[in-house]
């Protein structure tokens, strides 16, 4: 029989919190993670009225940097961040001059969150507003249960990306891996490589010039200089809205 | 057409056949119902979608008894002497616990499957009271938020609706992985109920049959389930006690990992739960009793030295006060319920009789919370059929089933001397049958024996 050991205790505190300067409503603020805890940046980030702007030094790959951000505050993250970095974003900027790990501004309701570097699985995942873009590279599900946001990638998404995908627009400028929309709904896809595979119900659809203009504003926004006119647009057959008999090897 | 209903044919009216007088032998195995079964499925080609629970018989709380107090143990006076029910839920890690007055909440369940009335009533009953509801797959509404006092927020993998601001307005977060119903199953919505409103919240075309995801969209397992709870710690300061809600399957493991995780309380939803809308098969076939899952789920929290610490929430066909004594002696904190909730509102009521027979049910079988077509006005989304729910009378009939359902619990903890409800132990209970004690490991009454005892507890 397996015995279990007693769970460590893990409410953070950082004894030092000296490294955060909260409340300055401008100039720039430093937050060394080396010394402060990501408890103390995310608190002195919520008590923050706005209009502010913090650099975040030696992040360290650690989870959680910058999440439930409602001020329009500007955070740049100088290095690799780790699972959920600027989740649920509703405000402001987050720029991370690194990597992401897992669920990149998972549910981003608003704002702007840039990644200089590569993000890991589910980026923007069930994000809802705002513009999530990706210098370099996507991994799998990215842009999964999206429910709004505006996703644009530089380099290419891994598979199952675009799951279920609801509302708002995936862009790509690199390939698409396998299953790419599967089970999509009204959300739109732009690619401008390969599609390894499209999933259930994904079909490709016509450029029209109304999409030709939407890109091209997307790819402006992400400050971008890909033609518009170089993708392919994918969306749902809307197949799958109703339950049917013919569907069942879907289902 | 709704997916479980064969189409009517009324051309054909032939009275009921007197099968005692017949002497018709009904089969054990192929009986009208199994019968019935075969020919929606035949003549649909799509699987049977239902609401409510397992209606199949498992080993339940009906299979155990209290021992009273007798000789060497002596009862409280009823009435007379204190016998307490307050809980505090989630006061491991959260800087703000719920602190409620009695041990029986309101399980989740959605607005979307509910009318926005029945919400507001279960907030209101629940309320007056001092006890917890909890919203559901489709997000928080301002009715809802507005009549419950204690408001717990699910997280779930669809996250339809999810909002940050809805998420620090909770009382409590509710991450979701799975559902007694249907643990490994993904919520459903059918087109009948995705009306305007519920598809604006869900971002959803309108009238479309909704199928949400079975996996959250962005951790898998219990090392990314220790990070997703530390975000949403960090995104409400540490205040929110945050909950796992586990469909009984693996309880032991479920609950263990949880703990690991960080939860602050752990929901085990046996296999009788009910749901809004779920495939028969799925609801009937998988998953384990809600007696068996306790121990389990109890074992767990006792070998990591947390039992209390972190509370254990039991769902499951929770009916009356006696199954809320039983589950406590258990080793549950509190009980959560949703079918009976639904049944104290009006749900199944007998004055719907000729309507429930015009959709081919009667009271006490209507099981079609997918179709939206409730007589009761409770799970639907028309406006006419909603608005026979007068939220502030069926409010006061919740509020007096759950004041019913402490007052049934306090005398039986009172007659086996217990000053709190949690203070009822296994050693108050004895199992009728050999399955209920082996499950819920207890003795069988009148012996000392527990089968299976000794023998390894997995
Ligand atoms: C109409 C209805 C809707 C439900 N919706 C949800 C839901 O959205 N999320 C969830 O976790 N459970 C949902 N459930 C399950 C309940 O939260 C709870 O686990 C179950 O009802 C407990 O079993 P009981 O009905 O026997 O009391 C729903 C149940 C019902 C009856």
């Amino acid at each position: 029989m397996v015995t279990l050991m007693a769970p460590d205790a893990t409410a953070p505190t950082s004894d030092s919190s000296t490294d955060v300067r909260p409340g300055s409503d401008a100039g720039d603020t430093t937050t060394d993670l080396d010394t402060a805890s990501v408890r103390d940046l995310n608190q002195a980030l919520h008590d923050s009225v706005g209009a502010a702007s913090w650099t975040v030094t030696k992040p360290g790959g650690k989870h959680s940097l910058a999440v439930g951000i409602t001020a329009d505050v500007d955070v740049t993250i100088e290095g690799h961040a780790g699972y959920y970095a600027a989740g649920m974003l509703q405000k402001g900027r987050v720029t991370i001059n690194g990597n992401a790990g897992v669920g990149l501004a998972e549910n981003i309701m608003s704002g702007t969150v840039h990644v200089r570097g590569d993000a890991s699985q589910s980026a923007a995942a069930t994000g809802h507003g705002g513009l999530v873009v990706i210098d370099g590279n996507a991994g799998a599900r990215c842009g999964i249960s999206m429910k709004g946001v505006d996703i644009v990638v530089g380099g290419n998404i891994g598979h199952m990306s675009a799951f279920m995908a609801q509302a708002g627009r995936l862009v790509v400028c690199g390939d698409a891996g396998d299953a790419l929309g599967d089970s999509i709904y009204e959300a739109r896809i732009y690619v401008r490589g390969s599609v390894a595979s499209l999933g259930a119900d994904c079909i490709e659809k016509p450029m029209r010039a109304e999409h030709l203009e939407e890109l091209g504003a997307l790819l402006a926004a992400a400050g971008r200089s890909e033609d518009p006119s170089d993708f392919r647009r994918y969306g749902s057959a809307r197949n799958l809205y109703h339950f049917h008999v013919d569907n069942s090897t879907a289902y | 057409m709704t997916l479980t209903s064969l189409p009517q044919d009324d051309s054909v009216q032939v009275p009921a056949p007197d099968i005692a007088a017949l002497g018709l032998r009904e089969s054990a195995t192929f009986d009208r119902a199994t019968i019935a079964d075969i020919q929606r499925a035949a003549a649909t080609g799509v699987y049977d979608i239902r609401g409510w629970g397992a209606k199949r018989r498992v080993p339940h709380f009906d299979d155990l008894l209290f021992l009273g107090a007798s000789m060497s143990r002596y009862p409280l006076e009823g009435y007379r002497e204190k016998c307490d029910t307050d809980v505090v839920l989630g006061d491991r890690h959260a800087s703000k616990p719920l602190h409620l007055q009695i041990p029986v909440t309101i399980a989740g369940m959605s607005f979307g499957a509910l009318s926005a009335n029945a919400k507001e009533a279960l907030g209101r009953g629940a309320s007056e009271v001092g006890t917890s509801t909890t919203t559901g797959d489709g997000g928080m509404t301002p009715e809802e938020r507005g009549q419950s006092r204690h408001l717990v927020y699910q997280y779930l993998p669809s996250r339809y609706g999810m909002n940050p601001d809805d998420l620090r307005k909770a009382d409590a977060i509710e991450i979701v992985l799975g559902q007694g119903a249907k643990p490994g199953g993904g919520g459903m919505l059918l087109g009948q109920k995705i009306t305007e409103r519920v598809a604006g919240m869900r971002t959803l075309p309108v009238g479309i049959d909704q199928r949400s995801a079975s996996r959250h969209p962005d951790w898998t397992g219990p090392d990314d389930l220790e990070i997703k709870i530390g975000e949403l710690r960090e995104i409400t300061d540490w205040k929110t006690p945050i909950y796992v809600k586990i469909g009984a399957s693996r309880p032991y493991y479920d609950t263990a990992l949880a703990v690991k995780a960080g939860a602050d309380v752990v929901v085990v939803d046996g296999m009788q739960g009910g749901t809004a809308a779920t495939q028969q098969v799925f609801i009937e076939n998988v998953g384990i009793p809600t007696l068996a899952a306790i121990p389990q789920a109890v074992q767990a929290l006792q070998e990591l030295g947390v039992h209390r610490k972190v509370q254990l929430i039991v769902s499951g066909c929770i009916r009356t006060g006696a199954d809320v004594a039983k589950a406590m002696a258990l080793g549950a904190d509190a009980v959560a319920i949703g079918t009976a909730a639904l049944i104290a509102l009006g749900d199944n009521d007998p004055r719907y009789a000729a309507e429930y027979a015009a959709l081919g049910s009667a009271p006490g079988f209507y099981d079609d919370f997918q179709d939206g077509r409730d007589p009761a006005g409770i799970t639907t989304q028309d406006p006419e059929l909603a608005s026979r729910l007068d939220p502030i009378a069926g409010g006061r009939r919740l509020a007096n089933y759950l004041r019913v359902l402490t007052m049934e619990a306090q005398t039986i903890a009172r007659a086996c001397g217990k000053s709190h409800l949690h203070n009822l132990e296994p050693e108050d209970l004895v199992a009728l049958t050999i399955e209920a004690s082996a499950m819920a490991r207890v003795p069988l009454a009148g012996t000392s024996w527990i089968p299976g005892a000794g023998q390894g507890t997995l």
